[in-house]
């Protein structure tokens, strides 16, 4: 009871601040109801056992990753965007499709056999479990993860550094020098 | 005793509402922001059936999209940057170069 009680809770807030993400119009106001559900979610996770993701829900998403997107919000000073319209043809195929998968997804759901449940704490998924799991039978992929981290930092600085310091414009000394060694080949 | 079908619908709730941003924002970190929304609905379903089956791997795999969506998160705001700084816009609707 407890367990359907807390779920309901952090359910609510799951959605509502999904649905505050689209309606705000200020990207920074999206990243704070963002904020909101993923701590909600932590708590989902928390009652279904998974301590560590948990955790690292709060700490990576919640944390690092929020606030490297509200830096760059700050940064580029977004302002208040406008919504599209969306064409006609989006709006005729778009809302009966919707309403048909909806209605496949609610009644997959709703056939499910009522004795398939998550007890509370069925699962304990606690950092020590988890990294002996990680680092015996995931430790190719969890290796390959942090190969995948490197490039990926070596790329974002690549990426957001300027223009002329990407790309070092050739000195105009060193381009006549090769202007001339070009018309001594010529002659 | 939740149903697994609750946590299943509260995830696919979230994936939609991700989706639905997706295509209806403009700005191009909201639609950034709804990519990361699609993300954690399906870390959720990850989760739930992890406690489902009495899988730790469940668990794992969640893991592993954290990192791959903080890996993107990296690149992507790199790019968005990068955009701006070239563009001075930060609409999609406007960064149509490759358009036909």
């Amino acid at each position: 009871m407890l367990h359907l009680l807390l779920f309901l809770v952090f359910g609510a807030l799951c959605i509502g601040g999904a649905i505050n993400l689209l309606a705000q119009k200020h990207p920074i106001s999206s990243a704070l109801s963002l904020i909101v559900v993923m701590g909600a979610l932590a708590g989902e996770y928390l009652l279904l056992g998974a301590e560590f993701v948990a955790v690292i829900q709060v700490i990576i998403y919640a944390g690092a990753v929020m606030v490297l997107f509200i830096f760059v919000i700050m940064l580029l000073n977004a302002g208040v965007e406008e919504h599209t319209r969306g064409s006609r043809v989006a709006w005729l195929l778009g809302i009966p499709g919707m309403i048909a998968v909806g209605l496949m997804v609610a009644w997959v759901l709703a056939r499910n056999p009522a004795g398939i449940s998550v007890p509370l704490g069925a699962l304990y998924g606690s950092p020590k479990v988890i990294g002996r799991l990680l680092f015996r039978e995931f430790l190719l992929p969890f290796e390959v993860t942090s190969i995948l981290i490197l490039i990926a930092i070596m790329g974002a600085v690549v990426l957001a550094s300027p223009e002329h310091r990407r790309f070092p414009q050739p000195e105009p000394e060193e381009e006549r020098e090769l202007v001339a060694a070009g018309d001594r080949r010529g002659a | 005793m939740v149903p697994l079908s609750y946590y299943l619908a509260l995830s696919a709730v979230l994936f939609t509402c991700g989706v639905a941003g997706f295509l209806i924002k403009r700005n191009i970190i909201s639609i950034f922001l709804c990519i990361e929304l699609m993300l954690n609905g399906v870390n959720l379903a990850f989760v739930a059936f992890a406690a489902q089956w009495h899988r730790l791997s469940g668990q794992v795999f969640v893991f592993f999209v954290m990192v791959v969506a903080a890996a993107e998160a990296a690149v992507g705001l790199a790019i968005i940057i990068s955009v701006f700084r070239t563009r001075e816009t930060l609409n999609v609707d406007q960064v149509n170069l490759l358009k036909l």
